[in-house]
């Protein structure tokens, strides 16, 4: 009985309490280095609810009429961009994923050159990409459709090429050992299994990309955003307010859209 | 005989009408989307032909204004860390608020909206407004992304929070454990490692965006990469980009890591 | 303690839709070092009962005393005090997976301990004590760092009734504690729940579907059908005709 009270208890062992240790400080000391050496003037914080009520107030009184003639075409342009640009990221994905996934492609060094596109896809950010290719097609939709799907393509192979690892071998393999040459093999052993995920992937990669194409004109790269950056060099907030009210309407209702499909597919 | 059986079943594989109209509408579509957006084959090559130009204009790569890179990367690394931190700090209560199964209606349908409203607009919308309201610098880009941090966090959490079991919940509640205690003992145990996921996270996609804010003068490498290509310096942006492509994935290494401390 | 540990349900009524009541007019009263068992058919508000005891459902009308304080009057922090006196056993368990057995068991201080100690795992020195004493009681030391999720579902319980034990109560609910274990995990359960009842004189209540057990352990049973009493005596005294009463037909008691 009184040999249990001289336990002592904590909730984790010695390594785990220092592992722990280390990491909280470690962010402890980079989140005060940030504080102190980050150029931020205080002044500018105090400032923002004034500023922002002040921004608002210029916003007001929407000028709805302004919508039919300046922004719905504009907005056209945005959906196409993104549908279109979200099956160029499909084509390109599917070689691209084949050649990451390793239980088809066999060759180390095609599944890395296949990663590393992948990844370079997803760490630039999508103004970086409409901006590099503004740079190369000139400004206009051209240049947003690509950057789309470039931008997607790195989040639609990495799921594509996850589906594709998760595949029943069985049907495969009965394929492949009644002889079946490899372009057969794919497309009766795994495509039938990853299709479902495929278009799952397609939406919800779509809802995304809705919203991306919404802002990549600010660089020039077509759609709705580069008529809000001619109404924010102009200072014409109260229409601003009225691109930014469609923007949201436009994707609530491409959110509800694709869970709708969803639940419908599923 | 068996062509009878055969009959009987009809064909032994579906025709799959449904998919086969659906790509064909696809296809279609893209014909038509490609025509109205003025996407032409023609307008493509000329475009890689640029592209080429572009690639042949980036090589050598320049290091010599390192020191500016090297300031620029601080400066993002910087604003990701701050509203990582405060995003994540603030995230943890708005999510605990908008979770349907522990909060009243009209609570959570406040934290809802809000949470909504941080998520439906593109981060670079939120900076450009944080730039006129605080003015150019890491400022505007750290708002914007502790706001872009709740409208993520806030919302896995917060289904997170919706699928757990309420049964300990009920224990607890009954040995008459104050609301906190309840929280701190039967709701965050629960969700704790996922919410550690969904942070990490966040803060590579932080790390990320941060990279972009500065494109509308939020502060971080965007400025600095913005300006490369205005004055078509590309050999300087080839240097930016694979700085923070490098950058990334160390981040990503790192949250690797850290996981796995709090396994 | 100057009186002695009770539980006193005076005309509980309970409707959750209105007109229709769950239970009716149950009034008894269980003090010291007894054991009661509930019997009845499913649906007909066992739970509901032990629920209203500690106001985790509210009753429609009615008071229920422990320890002679009134329960249904309470509400915010003395209905939270109030419910320290009152330890509650899950028929699944109800511990918290992630945590270890351990803070499971710590978890029964909860209502003593400030929330900020309790978040620093800073218990007094004399609950640690405590919770260890109890898991060397029910055989559990060897596991006090293992994570709940670990053990098996006769652990389990004893965790859960280690935890309620903590609370130091003046009763004892438990609703179903063995429904979800085999046939000797049980009657190990039902041991240990009777030996500190009496042990520690606090009253018991179990809510059981398993007649022969609740005859086997405790000292009195009170059957409910149809919202109300319609037995309430010692085990030995339960015919297959009060059985008939309570579960209704008779084929089943072959
Ligand atoms: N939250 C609730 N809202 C409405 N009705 C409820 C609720 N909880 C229980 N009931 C109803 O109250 C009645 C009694 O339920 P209770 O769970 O107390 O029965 P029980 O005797 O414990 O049954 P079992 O032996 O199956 O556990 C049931 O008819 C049930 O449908
Ligand atoms: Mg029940």
């Amino acid at each position: 009985m009184s040999s249990a009270s001289n336990h002592t208890w904590n909730r984790f062992t010695l390594a785990q309490r220092l592992a722990r240790f280390t990491v909280f400080l470690g962010f402890a000391v980079a989140l005060s280095a940030s504080l102190r050496t980050v150029e931020v003037i205080p002044e500018f914080l105090y400032d923002a609810p004034t500023q922002v009520i002040d921004l608002l107030g210029r916003m007001w009184p929407l000028d709805l009429s302004y919508y039919p003639g300046g922004i719905h075409d504009a907005m056209v342009e945005t959906l196409h961009i993104a549908t279109l640009g979200t099956l160029l990221a499909i084509v390109l994905a599917v070689p691209v994923g084949i050649m990451g996934a390793n239980n088809i492609v066999r060759l180390p060094l095609l599944n890395w050159l296949a990663k590393l596109i992948l990844v370079s896809s997803r760490s630039v950010n999508s103004l970086v990409w409409a901006l590099l290719f503004v740079a190369i097609f000139g400004p206009g939709p051209l240049a947003g459709t690509v950057c789309i799907g470039f931008r997607s393509v790195g989040f639609v192979g990495k799921l594509f090429a996850e589906a594709l690892e998760e595949v029943n071998p069985g049907p495969v393999e009965a394929l492949t050992a009644a002889g079946a040459p490899w372009p057969s093999v794919f497309l009766k052993g795994y495509w039938p299994q990853v299709v479902p995920a495929f278009w799952a992937i397609f939406l919800f990669r779509w809802d995304i990309n809705v919203r991306e194409s919404a802002v990549i004109g600010l660089v020039g790269a077509g759609g709705v955003g580069m008529v809000l950056d001619t109404a924010l060099n102009l200072f014409y907030w109260d229409r601003v307010s009225v691109i930014l009210l469609s923007i949201f309407t436009v994707v609530v209702l491409a959110e509800l859209l694709v869970t709708k499909i969803r639940k419908h597919i599923i | 005989m068996s062509a009878a059986v055969s009959q009987k079943y009809g064909p032994p594989f579906k025709t799959n009408w449904w998919v086969r109209a659906g790509w064909t509408l696809a296809f279609l579509y893209a014909l038509y989307a490609a025509n109205y957006l003025d996407v032409s084959w023609v307008r493509f090559i000329q475009g890689l032909g640029n592209g080429g130009q572009f690639l042949s204009e980036m090589v050598p790569i320049d290091f010599s204004r390192w020191k500016l890179l090297v300031e620029n990367l601080i400066e993002t690394i910087e604003i990701a860390i701050i509203a990582s931190a405060f995003g994540v700090f603030f995230s943890l209560p708005i999510g605990l608020l908008a979770a349907r199964n522990l909060m009243p209606s009209w609570v959570t349908w406040v934290f809802r909206t809000f949470i909504a409203l941080c998520r439906s607009f593109h981060p670079v919308i939120f900076a450009i407004l944080f730039v006129k309201a605080v003015g150019f610098g890491p400022l505007a880009g750290i708002l914007t992304l502790i706001f872009a941090s709740i409208g993520f966090i806030g919302k896995l959490f917060a289904e997170a929070i919706e699928e757990i079991s309420l049964k300990p919940i009920e224990a607890l509640r009954a040995s008459g454990a104050p609301f906190i205690s309840v929280i701190l003992y039967g709701v965050l145990p629960q969700v704790l490692n996922r919410f550690i996921g969904f942070s990490s996270y966040q803060f590579d996609a932080n790390l990320r965006n941060s990279t972009m804010v500065g494109i509308v003068g939020a502060g971080g490498i965007g400025g600095t990469l913005f300006a490369a290509f205005q004055r078509f310096d590309y050999d300087f942006l080839a240097t930016i980009l694979i700085s923070i492509i490098a950058l990334v994935m160390v981040s990503e290494f790192i949250s690797v890591q850290i996981k796995k401390v709090f396994q | 303690m100057a009186s002695t540990r009770s539980i006193r349900v005076e005309n509980l009524v309970k409707e959750y839709t209105a007109g229709k009541p769950v239970l009716n007019d149950i009034s008894f009263t269980v003090s010291g070092k007894a054991s009661v068992a509930i019997i009845g058919p499913s649906g007909t508000g066992k739970s509901t009962l032990i629920r209203c005891v500690n106001k985790l459902i509210p009753p429609t009308a009615g008071n229920v005393y422990v320890s002679d304080e009134n329960i249904t009057e309470l509400s915010g922090k003395a209905l939270r005090q109030a419910r320290r006196k009152i330890g509650m056993v899950f028929q699944e368990f109800n511990l918290v997976e992630r945590l270890s057995v351990m803070e499971n068991v710590l978890s029964g201080r909860l209502g003593y301990v400030s929330p900020w100690r309790a978040w620093l795992r800073k218990y007094p020195q004399q609950d640690i004590d405590r919770a260890f004493e109890l898991l060397e009681s029910i055989g559990l030391i060897d596991f006090f760092r293992q994570r709940a999720d670990s053990l098996s579902g006769g652990q389990r319980q004893r965790v859960g009734i280690a935890r309620a034990i903590m609370q130091e109560p003046h009763v004892l609910l438990a609703d179903e504690p063995t429904s979800s274990l085999d046939p000797k995990t049980s009657v190990e359960i039902m041991e240990l729940l009777v030996a500190l009842s009496e042990e520690r004189g606090i009253p018991l209540i179990i809510n059981i579907h398993d007649v022969e057990l609740a005859k086997r352990f405790t000292s009195r049973v009170i059957g409910l059908s149809k919202g109300g009493i319609v037995y309430d005596g010692s085990p030995s005294a339960l015919t297959n005709e009060h059985l008939k009463e309570i579960y209704g037909g008779e084929d089943w008691l072959q």
